[in-house]
């Protein structure tokens, strides 16, 4: 029997939580190899593990695999969260790599200069409520299913998700002329199914345990090259 | 049958050169839609074209595809350039967005100011030496075989010998410890879809030159 997936990383969200989602929603369990020093690091870099000596690094079926798209990729791919066929992938992966630059927005918002922070929080609401949420409700509106692709739960739906998790931390009130938005983001973590998520596995990456959206300055000195 | 796929991007290599190369390696010939100015975009912007209203934009197979990531894949998948099961896939996308962040680097340089490109450059080359091209070397070297992933042509070869002709250009004494991934990038230049796609006249765009530049700037209102 295959080993759990291993996650390499530091006690934060970063570059790998949308992947410890991912495995969630696909029912898989993961065990987590927290970076917690520079030691730490060094020593994976130095023991070849990490093709770009950079991280996340996931340990999954016999692979050392870094960059966070290929291991999404692969999770994905694996666990028939990827559409039908190549025109349904199409749509996912334009709609997740819109999800991605918005995430990416607000995960790295707290390495945002002091006197540049309040412009971009301004530029974050700005594009979350007339760029991001407007392009995912129409896609919604469209086809009026409960999943974006395919009507069929796909990791579009959980990355989205995510995104609407950190959207309502940044300012709930973004979501206010969403409804499809809001919808989704209940059904896609409730539909009844052997692998999906468990209310309590989400809530368990949302809970204490879990790092809180905020990159705090040690960690950030690690995660330096 | 069926149209040719349509780029819409500005007349330069940006985040489109990637899918020129990938469409040229597939020997998929396709159109070109050049913004000229700021008004251009606020016009395809207008009539819903751009989904998070970004170029690139392809238009392909009935779909009016944003996001680089989404039409190389698709391109790839299409023309059988993404390996043949999802292991392969892994290392394939594994080591092209290795290349994919560099050439990130190479974007934001070759846009920033001039007072800042030195130090740049300074730093993109000691990725390039230190980190990147040893690590495709020891891919080429663990195989031994003619190609990235799986023995057989890829995308992966082709993104990777498209870094390959930036780095020559930027300094080609880069290039100088890495014999396999020279080997590499011979191999691959004299693919026939390749080798049409360096000769002068072909879609292939030359590097960012002033003229470029203040063109961007005003195309995306960027200071």
């Amino acid at each position: 029997m295959a080993g759990k997936p291993r996650l390499h990383y530091f006690n934060t969200r970063g570059r790998m939580e949308s992947i410890r989602w991912l495995l969630a929603a696909a029912g898989v369990e993961f065990e987590e190899k927290l970076i917690q020093t520079p030691e730490d690091l060094e020593k994976l870099k130095n023991d070849g593990s990490l093709m770009f000596q950079q991280v996340p690094m996931v340990e999954i079926d016999g692979m050392k695999l870094v960059q966070s798209r290929a291991i999404l990729n692969y999770i994905a791919a694996k666990h028939n969260l990827y559409g039908k066929d190549i025109k349904e992938r199409a749509l996912i992966d334009m709609y997740i790599e819109g999800v991605a630059d918005l995430i990416e927005m607000i995960m790295y918002l707290p390495m945002t200069p002091r006197d540049e922070k309040d412009a971009k929080i301004t530029q974050i609401k700005d594009r979350t409520i007339n760029r991001y949420l407007p392009a995912f409700e129409k896609v919604l509106k469209s086809h009026g299913q409960d999943y974006l692709v395919g009507n069929k739960l796909s990791r579009a739906d959980i990355h989205l998700v995510e995104l609407l998790y950190y959207v309502e931390e940044v300012d709930p009130s973004l979501l206010a002329n969403f409804p499809l938005l809001k919808v989704i983001s209940f059904t896609a973590l409730r539909t009844e199914g052997p692998r999906l998520p468990s209310w309590n596995l989400i809530f368990g990456l949302l809970g204490p345990h879990h790092s809180p959206g905020l990159c705090c300055p040690s960690v950030s000195k690690l995660a330096r090259p | 049958m069926a149209a040719k796929p349509k780029l819409y991007y500005f007349d330069g290599r940006g985040r489109m050169e990637p899918i020129r190369w990938l469409l040229a390696a597939a020997g998929v010939e396709f159109e070109e839609e050049f913004l000229e100015t700021s008004k251009d975009l606020e016009k395809l912007r207008n009539d819903g074209s751009l989904m998070f209203q970004q170029v690139p934009m392809v238009e392909i197979d009935g779909m009016k595809l944003v996001q680089c990531r989404a039409i190389l894949n698709y391109i790839a998948a299409k023309y059988n350039l993404y390996g043949k099961d999802t292991k392969e896939r892994a290392l394939i996308d594994m080591y092209i967005e290795g290349v994919a962040d560099l050439n990130e680097m190479y974007l934001f340089w070759s846009i920033s100011p001039p007072n800042e490109q030195a130090a740049k450059m300074t730093q993109m080359k000691d990725k390039i030496a230190n980190c990147y091209l040893p690590a495709f070397e020891k891919v080429l070297k663990s195989h031994g075989q003619d190609y990235v992933v799986g023995n057989r042509l890829s995308r992966a070869d082709i993104h990777l010998v498209e870094l390959l002709y930036t780095v020559d250009e930027l300094d080609p004494s880069l290039l100088a410890n890495f014999p396999l991934l020279k080997a590499l990038k011979a191999r691959i230049s004299n693919l026939p879809n390749v080798k049409k796609f360096l000769q002068p006249g072909s879609p292939r765009k030359p590097p960012m030159d002033e003229k470029c530049l203040a063109k961007v700037k005003e195309i995306f209102q960027l200071k």
